[in-house]
């Protein structure tokens, strides 16, 4: 199975995981490890001046896995820059999940701050993967601006609904030309292998794997289904049909 | 003299280097990224930015996030 290319950079694994949300750091750590995945994404938040708090980086093997700051709970597009930009200095990669939220109940993406904060960002030299509405055109834009990657959202972040508009993630990924991750929604394994049947090159996913009762596992599964599905993708499902086609021969029955 | 650090007053004696101020707070200079007056600090140029009354500083971290 092939790898995962973005931007000229190779990843083995077409699952990408998130850091927030886990039990512990410890469970967190060996999650990643039953997952598979070779870029996690982080958050860029305030230090805690008033305490030392335990370093999340103490929890991720950097030599193995590579970090991905995203720009979660910015509403502008200044402030996803801002927040870039700091990732960028924090991280020493110009690599940044680019998040410009346009609502908080549903945290749908705005579409017009993250076309111009991409277009800010690529120009600065980053390698820009927006987070994204499941719209064709919108991740048509996204990619004609620049972005590495599109991230469409299968269903609201943390919401575990699965892929919502199988049919619109089909069609990105027929237009596209640039990757295409799909990036929040998953709730369980089969989510992902759908995402990945459906042509994904790759799945982003933190709330199904950190909340899972047992996280480990999960990822586990999550490894396995991104696996499993990428392969029915290359393999090439049976055409879907009303009436049963019979699997054995129909002469030679006994007593016809 | 008092500066904005991560949106709280916070009292210096003098005007000091980011360096410094990352020592005061001991706090590692390799696993953040610093912001001065809305730009960011480069980490070469940490012993060489100084903060004085006024200023407006963050300083952010990685933390868990999807």
């Amino acid at each position: 199975m092939s790898d995962l290319v973005i931007a000229g950079r190779t990843f083995r694994s077409r699952l990408i995981v998130g850091t927030g949300k886990y039990p512990s750091h410890a469970i967190m750590k060996a999650a990643h490890e039953a997952s598979g995945a070779d870029m996690v994404t982080v958050a860029v938040r305030r230090v805690d001046i008033s305490r030392q708090t335990e370093s999340l980086l103490d929890y991720i093997d950097t030599a193995k896995i590579f970090l991905l700051p995203n720009t979660a709970a910015c509403y502008t597009a200044e402030d996803a820059i801002r927040t870039a930009r700091l990732g960028r200095e924090a991280g020493m990669s110009n690599w940044v999940k680019l998040e410009v939220i346009g609502d908080e109940q549903t945290l749908f993406p705005d579409n017009e701050g993250l076309l111009t904060a991409t277009r800010v960002l690529v120009e600065e030299g980053f390698i820009v993967l927006p987070y994204t509405n499941d719209d064709p055109v919108m991740c048509r834009k996204l990619a004609e601006a620049g972005a590495a990657a599109v991230m469409p959202l299968g269903a609201p972040i943390g919401s575990g609904l699965g892929i919502q508009n199988p049919n619109n993630i089909r069609i990105i990924r027929e237009q596209a030309k640039v990757p295409v991750i799909v990036d929040a929604g998953v709730g369980t394994a089969s989510d992902a292998a759908v995402a990945m049947e459906l042509g994904a090159d790759g799945v982003l996913m933190n709330t199904a794997i950190a909340g899972a009762t047992d996280p480990v596992a999960m990822a586990r599964a999550m490894k396995l289904a991104v696996e499993a599905g990428r392969l029915a993708y290359l393999a090439g499902r049976i055409p879907r049909k009303s009436y049963a086609t019979a699997s054995s021969p129909l002469h030679g029955v006994v007593g016809s | 003299m008092t500066i904005k650090l991560n949106g709280d007053p916070h009292e210096i004696p003098q005007p000091l280097s980011v360096s410094a101020l990352l020592a005061d707070l001991s706090i590692d200079p390799r696993r953040v990224a610093v912001e001065h007056n809305l730009t960011v600090v480069k980490k070469a140029a940490y012993d060489s930015a100084m903060v004085g009354d006024g200023d407006e500083v963050e300083i952010v971290n990685f933390v868990g996030g999807g």
